[in-house]
């Protein structure tokens, strides 16, 4: 059920004209929701005898003409890069090495793995960060990479198992069949597959990781949020705040929606090139990263059946 | 011992207030999602327009953002609400778009030729979607369902950063407290949340190798 127009009949006149009325009188509704808000914003108020300026008045935006401003917010937006960047590329070495753990044939290596996978991912980012800055008194940056590497390692090493086992049995066998070992067949023939299948999960869940960065603003890390949010505000005065607010929500906008288009490029990309993968909605893996895993895990028996009888 | 002993009452305060912002959130975030979701796959353009919006907002934006949204821009613009409600409101805010998403996944999973099978007798959109679509769809998204609620459980711990005393914020309290019983504070509190998660994901996996069987 990819379109929706299945759903009901292609309108008829009547019916068309209906749906066009109904469209424009939702659209006025959140056209006029939208100006009540930007009425609001823009009514200077009275808070406590003492009259404020309107949010959209000039007096609270100067401070962004001011380049100061801007290389503050700059080194805010440069420090959330940089621990995304440091997080994402421990967290896909983690994920690799705990996948090939986690799919180990020797049981005390698979099972040990399993636990401290389970542990880590029910655990709240924000309780890891706060562990290894008391216990292991690293400072905020180390703090909050390494949570992130932890927490999204364990997710990036489920998927890539779950790619693992839900390849085709004879991939496997063909390999050892011309003398490849186990560890060989492993890394030069499944592992690549698994990682070229499992890329989209992999992207939407580092997606997230940038988005966690924001913990950050908690612990004492000196990131976009605890810049503009802290630094700057008090800095300037309380005045700023609103438009502080909006700025920043735009940067994690800008920088989350440029991320998350390239999630999707990138799967309807890799969706295009394998035969299985077409049948698929390539989507909900983008929504919801772990139930995407469950859903792949899910369907390993049932894949493995259908490659053999394929093959 | 005796001292942490004596520290559980201020742990058990944390673990009811992270229940209640997990169970008020969690069906406030049904409703909002439910709705969205309806919006998305509705016959009207603007609502269809509004709803996809709302999700690449809501879910492009960062946690804390919202929380900081909701915990002291909110106040600053003259709502004077206690911060626990604010707090719910924050998170039901962030989890609908992906109720919604779980819900429209699931609603994508029903074949084809079940709605077809539905249009073509003459069943209309309503009745197509309540007798056919949804009640397929329903066991089919229970289990990302359940993810997404395991999220909004560890997602509850970001309240603890904005004046919300839950399991985090007790918990850091605690820690700064005793130092002397930091690693076991940290253990207890993790275990207080993997004593809801970890359920809640071998349940989901559960439901999940049933329903894909039986398809």
């Amino acid at each position: 059920m990819s379109a929706p127009s299945v759903l009901f009949d292609a309108p008829g006149p009547r019916a068309r004209r209906l749906s066009r009325i109904a469209s424009i009188i939702g659209a006025i509704v959140i056209l006029a929701a939208l100006a009540w808000l930007v009425w609001i914003l823009a009514t200077p108020r009275v808070s406590g005898g003492v009259p404020v300026p309107a949010i959209l008045d000039p007096v609270r935006w100067d401070i962004f003409a001011d380049p100061e401003v801007w290389g503050a917010i700059g080194r805010g937006v440069v420090a959330t890069l940089q621990a995304a960047a440091v997080a994402a590329v421990g967290a896909i070495v983690l994920g690799v090495a705990l996948s090939l753990m986690r799919s180990s044939t020797i049981a005390w290596v698979r099972l040990p793995t399993a636990w401290l996978i389970e542990f880590l991912r029910g655990m709240p980012v924000l309780l890891m960060m706060l562990f290894i800055l008391l216990v292991a008194s690293t400072g905020a940056f180390w703090a909050v990479v390494i949570a992130l590497i932890l927490y999204n390692g364990t997710l990036i090493g489920e998927a890539l198992r779950a790619g693992l086992a839900a390849l085709p049995r004879g991939q496997r066998e063909a390999a050892l069949s011309v003398g490849m070992r186990d560890f060989q067949s492993k890394m030069l023939v499944e592992f690549p597959q698994a990682f070229r299948q499992m890329l989209p999960i992999i992207v939407a869940q580092l997606v997230v990781l940038l988005k966690d960065t924001s913990l950050g603003f908690i612990v004492g890390y000196n990131e976009i949020i605890r810049t503009m949010m802290n630094n700057l505000a008090s800095f300037y005065g309380n005045r700023y705040l609103f438009s502080l607010f909006f700025v920043c929500l735009a940067i994690y906008l800008v920088i989350n929606l440029l991320l998350s288009w390239f999630a999707r490029w990138l799967s309807r990309r890799t969706a295009s090139g394998g035969r299985r993968a077409k049948q698929q909605e390539p989507s909900p893996g983008l929504a919801d990263p772990t139930s995407a895993i469950r859903l792949a895990d899910a369907q390993i028996p049932d894949r493995r059946t259908g490659g053999d009888a394929g093959n | 011992m005796e001292q942490y002993l004596s520290l559980w009452p201020t742990f058990w305060e944390g673990f009811r207030v992270t229940l209640l912002l997990l169970a008020v959130s969690g069906v406030l975030s049904l409703i909002l999602g439910t709705i969205i979701a309806a919006m998305r796959i509705s016959p009207i353009g603007s609502l269809r327009l509004f709803a996809a919006f709302w999700t690449e907002i809501a879910r492009n934006t960062p946690l804390t953002l919202v929380f900081f949204f909701f915990a002291v821009v909110v106040p600053f613009l003259g709502v004077r609400v206690p911060y626990i409600p604010l707090a719910i409101a924050a998170l039901a805010y962030y989890t609908s778009p992906f109720v919604a998403e779980a819900l429209r996944s699931g609603i994508n999973g029903v074949p084809v030729g079940q709605a077809e099978a539905a249009r073509s007798i003459g069943l209309g959109f309503g009745q197509t979607v309540s007798l056919v679509v949804l009640p397929q769809a329903f066991r089919m998204t229970i289990p990302p369902l359940i993810n997404v609620f395991i999220a909004l459980t560890k997602n509850t711990s970001v309240a603890g950063g904005f004046f919300v005393v839950e399991l985090f914020a007790a918990t850091r309290a605690l820690a700064n407290g005793n130092g002397n019983m930091v690693i076991l504070i940290l253990l207890t509190a993790a275990a207080l949340y993997l004593a809801v998660t970890i359920p809640l994901g071998l349940l989901a996996g559960q439901i999940e190798r049933r329903v894909v069987v039986q398809r």
